[in-house]
């Protein structure tokens, strides 16, 4: 038993956790970051085009809900394949950390969507209804009452988001990312050292409390709705 | 400052076409304040939106200082929203603004200048009594003062026209007194054409000059708020005014009148010297008066008693004190 733990971090390995650890979180951060850039207007375009919504448009609504669908639908492992040559030609390569980023990134997408999507959703018609009374133009009403009445939800939903986004990590080790995940793969299945692929695992499940705590407490403090 | 030219507004719904407004036609002058009463499902919270087209009406016309809201082009129509301001029963406030942000929301809408719209939203804050919660957020406030957050809101741009879509509906009897007091003075000072929507005649007794009766989706009855508390056409009305009185009156064998008080001297005991005067006796079913400054508001309900001749003395009695009654029949 003794022995195990001496050789949990013999060979320096510290330097190596951290590493992944940071890794990680950079393909974590920048992958959940870009999906909303991108999620949170495809979000708004799905909420805004549904009938009896702000802009409905049905062609377009149906299109996109299809499109969003179907990327879904399709495994990530899968996809990740399929997209291979996009990413070639966006990321300039297939393989290592951006192009992981990059499927990550347009397997998150259509989540983002739905969940922001979602959150709109949440927001009392009353309001909105208020705000159009006023002579709100649907700019004033996204920017100014859905975004920001949705905010608590959007914070839970990028908590859920981010969480999720960080349990696909490990999947680099397909085309040669890092991370925690890569190293828990590459020394507990093909070196034979089960130890590290415990302590990747432990520092995984770390990672996402902290994200999921912290995210959630974020919502909370935000929300004016509760009374502190 | 409004008209509407027989408004329609269905709407379709699985079960086929629905009509909830059916040929409205009101004229709603300046500096009125309007009444429009009805029960549930009348159709009246579906006619406030026909007249800043939060609904669009199926067919007919409504006429903002003479021009047709429908004709407007989307940017005039939101335009045209800025000086007609909405309350509404749930308040409808930004859960996650503070009361002065709030406040500040139209005015952003509008491009004021910030600075500007902070010093003209405190002010209004102060008008409506609040200038002590302007940071709080609306899940800290109760709900007569979300309303007047609401109401101070509503005045920001400036309004020629409040819509109230049943303020006071979800407000105690206390709180509706004085929000609806604080709209009174709202028209009084500002000049500001007030609609109401209830279904409370205690609310169009208490601040409205005029009341439209709803019912079916169309106007039963429309008028001065005197003349349509003191004498009740439509079976609508009635029931508005009395809603106890069918219940009251049913299986009664002997003659009921309503007698109305219209600003007698309260300080003449007008029941007792009928009583004495006409020499009979007369049983009071029901009564809901007040006292407003020195005179008598509000009705009475009487139960006559059987002898013809009593009641030709009482009906003499009343008229000659020019006391307005009329008879009530549970039957209808």
């Amino acid at each position: 038993m003794s022995e195990f733990f001496q050789n949990l971090f013999a060979n320096g390995m510290g330097s190596t956790y951290l590493e992944a650890i940071l890794t990680t979180l950079k393909i974590t951060v920048l992958s959940t970051s870009i999906s909303y850039i991108v999620g949170i207007p495809l979000g708004v375009l799905l909420y805004g085009t549904s009938s009896g919504s702000i802009f409905p448009n049905k062609p377009v609504n149906a299109v996109l809900g299809f499109i969003v669908n179907m990327i879904r639908s399709i495994p990530f492992i899968i996809l990740l394949v399929m997209i291979q040559p996009i990413s070639k030609i966006v990321m300039g390569t297939k393989i290592g950390d951006n192009a992981f980023i990059f499927y990550l990134v347009v397997a998150a997408i259509p989540f983002v969507a739905r969940m922001v999507e979602s959150s709109l959703k949440e927001v009392d018609p009353g309001v909105i209804e208020a705000a159009n009374s006023m002579g709100s133009n649907n700019f004033q009403l996204i920017t100014k009452v859905l975004l920001p009445e949705a905010k608590p939800s959007l914070i839970i939903g990028g908590a859920i988001a981010a969480t999720t986004i960080l349990g696909y990590t490990p999947m680099t080790y397909l085309i040669a990312g890092g991370g925690l995940g890569q190293l828990a793969i590459q020394y507990g299945l093909y070196r034979f050292q089960p130890q590290v692929m415990y302590i990747s695992s432990i520092l995984l499940i770390i990672l996402v409390q902290i994200m999921q705590e912290g995210l959630s407490f974020l919502a909370k403090k935000l929300d004016k709705r509760i009374r502190h | 400052m409004i008209e509407l030219q027989n408004v329609c507004k269905a709407f379709d719904t699985v079960s086929g076409s629905v009509e909830a407004v059916r040929n409205v036609s009101l004229k709603i002058e300046k500096g009125d304040i309007f009444g429009i009463i009805g029960l549930s499902g009348a159709g009246k919270s579906t006619l406030v939106r026909c007249i800043n087209l939060l609904e669009r009406p199926t067919s007919g016309k409504v006429l903002f200082k003479g021009v047709d809201m429908s004709s407007l082009s989307k940017k005039e129509l939101l335009k045209t929203r800025h000086s007609m301001s909405m309350i509404f029963q749930g308040f409808n406030l930004l859960e996650q603004r503070t009361a002065l942000r709030n406040v500040c929301y139209p005015m952003e809408i509008i491009g004021t200048p910030k600075k500007a719209a902070v010093e003209k939203a405190r002010e209004l804050l102060k008008t409506v009594d609040l200038e002590d919660r302007m940071n709080s957020f609306p899940s800290q406030l109760s709900g007569g003062q979300k309303q007047r957050v609401a109401i101070a809101r509503a005045l920001a741009s400036d309004p020629e026209v409040l819509l109230c879509d049943e303020a006071t509906s979800a407000l105690d009897p206390k709180t509706t007194r004085s929000i609806l007091e604080l709209l009174q003075e709202i028209n009084k000072k500002l000049g500001v054409t007030i609609v109401v929507i209830t279904h409370e005649m205690k609310v169009v007794e208490q601040i409205c000059n005029k009341v439209a009766v709803l019912d079916g989706g169309t106007v039963v009855e429309t008028g001065l708020v005197r003349d349509v508390f003191l004498s009740p056409k439509s079976q609508m009305a009635k029931t508005l005014i009395l809603p106890q009185g069918n219940e009251i009156t049913r299986n009664m064998s002997s003659r009921t009148i309503r007698v109305v008080f219209d600003g007698q001297e309260s300080s003449e005991p007008v029941i007792s010297n009928l009583s004495l005067e006409c020499h009979t006796a007369v049983n009071i079913l029901g009564a809901d008066t007040k006292n407003i400054s020195g005179k008598a508001y509000g009705q009475m309900l009487l139960q006559l008693p059987d002898d013809p001749s009593s009641v030709t003395r009482i009906f003499n009695y009343l008229t000659d004190r020019g006391i307005k009654f009329e008879e009530v029949s549970g039957d209808e």
